[in-house]
């Protein structure tokens, strides 16, 4: 063992490299994503890690692997779970050899994310145990643990952190080398009685899985991330349950405290009835301190009714606990003193500040989809349109003053919504806006439907040859993998021309001139038609020399500010400035600019 | 000796660094260390921050209201929206150069830094200002920020490691080209 100081997700990654980790497949999604980088950072290539096209893909090959005996991990964030939910629900029932573990990274706040979904509650719709960390350090001791109760047990596991866990960091103790777990996987041994799903065969597993929880409930109140930490005032009959970050953040709020007793649930379900209902023993009350939904809350309710007890349950149920967004130090030690009759902590008392900025995140300086929306929006001022987003950097195209996103959803909805529009108004012009990554992901069902079902709108693919908004991972189109292969790049051009659409152009945003007329003259057509707007995420292109205003040129009209909102672009001393740290010399404004007044040296 | 610890600033300071610097040089001297950031879509041109915890018996990488020790700010406005943190008699160590949100120039906003400053200066006891602008200037890199901040948080003598510490813990976080210009940055004393 020694001591290293890592966050959550690298933890979790070298956890699973320590219990013998052979396969390892995901989609990026913030707080989840580091883990597979993690894991291809320190592969000597004795795992396979792949990012998959998405988490329906990434789940079936984990599945797999774990046919064979490999030892396998999938990682995507919560609602990444939700486009794998298919696979997941049947692989319940088949069931695996070698241990696979699900990690599915949970968002409190939303931080980074559509919704507050609970996949505590997956674990108990899909029947699979699932593990719940609350710190660093026992993430990357739980994983290993996580594993060895999936090969016992013979069936996938959840493993489920949230964001302040994932994204945590601490020091903390790690194994040597030659404590490291090594796995050899047997290999696929045909047996269709076991890996082909029929009625007959979930009927039966259906049984085996019910007395399997039974028997799991009773085995995780043995185990040791389950417990009970004894009140410092014996006499004290009350307690508090808790999981997750918000264990952590009990532990302060009691720290100075008599503290009254305390359980922790390691293992949402199977829930740990009988070390629940010793834990209720001799307590009148108790308060429920969870994030996102109430599962420890309505467990223990359950269990006061099934054994009888007094016991008055207390959480977001009763309205004790806020029942929405995360928690926090100050709120968890609000209520625990609420709860306990104790002296509440006073908040700070500042004078009111004076007014802060706001600073709602933007597309970043020279980024090339600030010149695809503003494309199309000169391309269709007037016209009556709709302009659908999808999930990615580019949603940030609803901030002012590009104002372009009129609908977001959830992976590569755009597409399918703006067909659904189309129906009900056909004298709307219809728009789909996809990134790359999300096209490859999701979105070419939805262009396939819109070929077949007649639909008349214009897709338009922002390809910028990377998954930018969670820290650029390669894709299908990026011609990289995960195993640091070169390998031959999936053409978004040809792919939508091999299901039948006839007009696909593709241009560069950043000459605006052309890109604007493109737009016009393909939003005019009939049917099924692409734009692909090819420029790469600024992120990873080095920067041209900066833009400059010209002062004497400059009439200070503010188009390039109101129309773009470039944060390269400020007004200092009230006069109309580009700040050449940030400005990348994409050159837009130039193009905007009614007097030509930006241009600086590379005008001259 | 337990330390709370708060970094914050716009997206794109450099702070994430600094707080993996600050948490090196602690668990050099065999320190318990937590840290908990903005990760993700804030990160672009939005607030971020960075809590970092040193010493014993701490349990969560994030701190309540009033516990912090220092906050050490790369914007002015942003001090004062973490001023909440800071403890009864903490210190506050800020960079005096805004940043404009897009937000600002839009609106043609005149924010410019300075009432932030003043509102800090009335109602915290301990406030050091860095002319960030003059320093990246007399260093000739607009980069160096984050070392110049910490390197003054350092010598303020409430971190506890000293500036060779630092140093040590830079080389090994940061490429060989940049240690130079990153130690010129950490012993710069302004
Ligand atoms: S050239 Fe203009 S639009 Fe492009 S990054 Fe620079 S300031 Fe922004
Ligand atoms: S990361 Fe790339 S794609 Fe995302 S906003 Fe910045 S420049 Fe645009």
């Amino acid at each position: 063992m020694h001591k290293e100081f890592l966050m959550g997700n690298a933890a979790i990654a070298r956890g699973a490299a320590a219990a013998g980790l052979n396969v390892i497949s995901g989609y990026p999604g913030t707080p989840s994503t580091e883990v597979l980088e993690t894991t291809a950072k320190i592969n000597n290539g004795s795992i396979y890690v792949e990012w998959s096209v998405n988490e329906k893909a990434a789940l079936e090959l984990g599945a797999g692997a774990a046919y064979c005996g490999a030892r396998s991990m999938v990682t995507m964030k919560q609602v990444g779970l939700n486009v794998a939910s298919d696979p997941l629900m049947s692989l319940a029932y088949i069931g695996v050899k070698g241990g696979m573990v699900i990690m599915v990274a949970d968002d409190p706040g939303p931080i980074s994310s559509q919704t507050e979904q609970d996949t505590r509650h997956f674990a108990a719709f899909s029947k699979l145990p699932c593990f719940d960390p609350s710190s660093v350090q026992e993430a990357y001791d739980m994983i290993q643990e996580a594993f060895e109760y999936s090969e016992k047990y013979h069936t996938p596991v959840l493993f489920r952190p949230t964001t302040r866990v994932c994204h945590g960091y601490a020091s903390i103790e790690v194994k040597d080398e030659n404590e490291c777990l090594k796995n050899t996987p047997e290999g696929f041994i045909r047996d269709p009685s076991k890996w082909v799903i029929f009625p007959r065969l979930s009927y039966n597993a259906h049984i085996s899985i019910e007395k399997r929880n039974a028997g799991l409930s009773d085995v995780f109140s043995e185990y040791s991330r389950n417990r009970i930490i004894p009140a410092a005032d014996a006499g004290c009959r009350r307690g508090i349950a808790s999981h997750g970050i918000s264990f952590t953040y009990v532990q302060e709020a009691l720290a100075d405290k008599k503290a009254p007793k305390v359980l922790k649930v390691s293992t949402p379900f199977p829930f740990p009835e009988k070390l629940a209902v010793e834990f209720l023993n001799g307590l009148d009350e108790v308060l429920c301190i969870e994030e996102l939904d109430p599962v420890i809350e309505r467990e223990l309710t359950y269990v006061c009714g099934k054994y009888h007890l007094s016991t008055k349950i207390f959480g977001k149920l009763t309205g004790n606990v806020r029942n929405a967004g995360e928690n926090t130090c100050d709120s968890v030690a609000a209520d625990i003193a609420d709860f306990m009759g104790w002296e509440k902590k006073a908040a700070a008392e500042l004078p009111a500040a004076p007014e802060l900025p706001v600073r709602p995140p933007v597309l970043c300086a020279g980024c090339p989809h600030r010149a695809s929306f503003y494309a199309v929006k000169q391309a269709m001022k007037g016209k009556k349109s709709v302009f659908c987003g999808d999930i990615g950097c580019y949603t940030l195209g609803n901030a002012m003053p590009l104002d372009m996103v009129d609908t977001c959803l959830c992976m590569g909805a755009g597409v399918n919504i703006t067909q659904g529009i189309g129906k009900i108004e056909p004298d709307t012009s219809c728009f789909a806006f996809v990134g790359d990554s999300t096209f490859f992901a999701s979105a070419i069902t939805g262009a396939i439907n819109a070929v077949y079902n007649q639909a008349d709108m214009t897709l338009v693919v922002l390809d910028n040859s990377t998954t930018a908004m969670t820290g650029h991972q390669p894709h299908p189109g990026t011609g990289k993998t995960m195993m640091g292969q070169v390998v031959d790049k999936v053409n978004i051009e040809a792919v939508l021309r091999g299901i039948g659409l006839k007009t696909v152009e593709t241009v560069n945003p950043l000459e605006l001139d052309k890109a604007v007329e493109t737009v016009k003259r393909v939003a005019d057509e009939k049917g099924v038609k692409a734009i692909i707007f090819k420029s790469p995420c600024a992120v990873l292109i080095k920067p041209e020399k900066p833009f400059a205003v010209d002062s004497d040129k400059c009439i200070g009209c503010k188009k390039c500010i109101n129309s773009l909102g470039c944060p390269g672009i400020i007004i200092s001393d009230g006069s109309v400035r580009i700040d050449e740290s940030l400005c990348t010399g994409c050159g837009l404004c130039s193009q905007v600019c009614p007097v030509n007044a930006i241009g600086g040296e590379r005008n001259e | 000796m337990n330390k709370n610890i708060l970094l914050c600033g716009v997206g794109g300071q450099g702070i994430v660094l600094t707080s993996k610097l600050t948490a090196s040089c602690a668990m050099e001297k065999g320190m318990q260390v937590m840290s908990a950031e903005t990760i993700g879509m804030a990160q672009k041109g939005g607030s971020v921050f960075s809590f970092l915890r040193i010493g014993d018996g701490i349990y969560s990488p994030m701190f309540g209201q009033k516990q912090a020790d220092i906050i050490i700010a790369f914007e002015p406005a942003e001090a004062v929206r973490m001023l909440p943190y800071l403890r009864d008699g903490g210190t506050v160590i800020v960079n005096t150069r805004p940043i404009m949100p897009v937000t600002a120039a839009l609106k043609a906003s005149d924010y410019n830094g300075a009432e932030m400053l003043d509102y800090l200066r009335k109602y915290t006891d301990n406030v050091m200002t860095v002319d960030g602008d003059k320093v990246c200037r007399e260093l000739g890199s607009p980069k160096v920020l984050n070392m110049v901040m910490l390197g003054k948080a350092i010598r303020s003598g409430i971190l506890p490691f000293t500036i060779d510490d630092a140093v040590e813990a830079m080389k090994r976080n940061v490429k060989p080209q940049f240690v130079e210009l990153n130690e010129k940055a950490l012993r710069h004393d302004v």
